[in-house]
């Protein structure tokens, strides 16, 4: 695999990310475009993150969080976020990005302070599990561009998509 | 044709199966070829019929799982679901099954 410079990915999602609040009036709609961009590309990613991967289909949802985590973010980060913040019931969780590389350089200036910059990656965590059948809700929490301490991304299990269930797995 | 009808046999399959959970068919074996089939997590099929002496086959679809990630999902002017018409897709498979029949004893009939 080739590799290309990490900054030259941090621009390019930059600029996509500006042109969108060209193109976009206010701050919800661009965050809504990043979400759908980013489902697009997790709907696709998920294939190659199997293929390449080898990892098994998960028993439960800690599970889940932990290749998330320890191989899906390794894998096209280049991060391992950590995982916290369980709900009693085991449905929810954090993953808490301690640098994010989307966001590099970036200032949020004071007229954007609704956007949520990163996320794209919400999508992209919501299609890929969509592909094998986990409807998950993922939202930023908590965002160092806002002034927090840590990046930190909420996961929250929906549900099974019962439909799509591969043959032998009802 | 091959692939609808295989799809629901393959489904027929999975619920016969005494045993909860069974991953369906892997093989079909006949006297003149085999039959190996491939599913993913989410639900795609991989289908190779080969010799029924070629070696192999699992590597085979796994790379071929790979190959279609690769060549036809990363394209972002392929549509989901639709049939792949990409020109590398195409050669990579091919060089793919090449590098097959020549490490297993006969070749596969793609």
């Amino acid at each position: 695999m080739h590799l290309m410079s990490s900054e030259l990915f941090t621009l390019t999602y930059g600029a996509l990310v500006t042109q969108l609040c060209k193109d976009y009036e206010n701050d919800e709609d661009v965050n809504k475009q990043l979400d759908k961009m980013g489902y697009n590309i997790g709907v696709r990613l998920i294939e190659d993150f199997l293929a390449r991967s080898n990892v098994g289909r998960c028993h439960d949802f800690r599970e889940t969080a932990d290749v998330i985590a320890k191989v899906a973010f390794k894998m096209y980060l280049g991060i391992t976020p950590s995982i916290t913040n369980w709900s009693p019931a085991g449905d929810e969780f954090s993953l808490i990005l301690e640098n994010n590389p989307l966001v590099d350089f970036v200032e949020l200036p004071d007229n954007h302070s609704s956007l949520i910059y990163s996320n794209l990656l919400c999508g992209v965590l919501r299609g890929a599990l969509e592909m094998v059948q986990m409807a998950v809700d993922v939202k930023f929490v908590q965002d160092t561009l806002k002034g927090d301490g840590v990046t930190e991304i909420r996961m929250k299990f929906v549900k099974r998509i019962e439909d799509n269930l591969p043959a032998g797995e009802e | 044709m091959l692939a609808s009808m295989f799809h629901s046999l393959f489904a027929i399959g999975s619920q016969l199966s005494p045993e909860l959970g069974s991953s369906g068919i892997e093989m079909l074996e006949t006297d003149t070829f085999k039959l190996h089939c491939f599913q993913t997590l989410t639900g795609i099929k991989f289908v190779v019929l080969a010799d029924p002496r070629q070696a192999g086959i699992e590597s085979l679809l796994r790379k071929i799982y790979e190959i279609y990630s690769d060549f036809a999902l990363k394209n972002p002017f392929y549509s989901l679901e639709m049939p792949i018409r990409c020109e590398l897709f195409d050669q990579n498979l091919k060089l793919a099954l090449e590098v097959a029949e020549k490490a297993g004893p006969f070749g596969p009939g793609s």
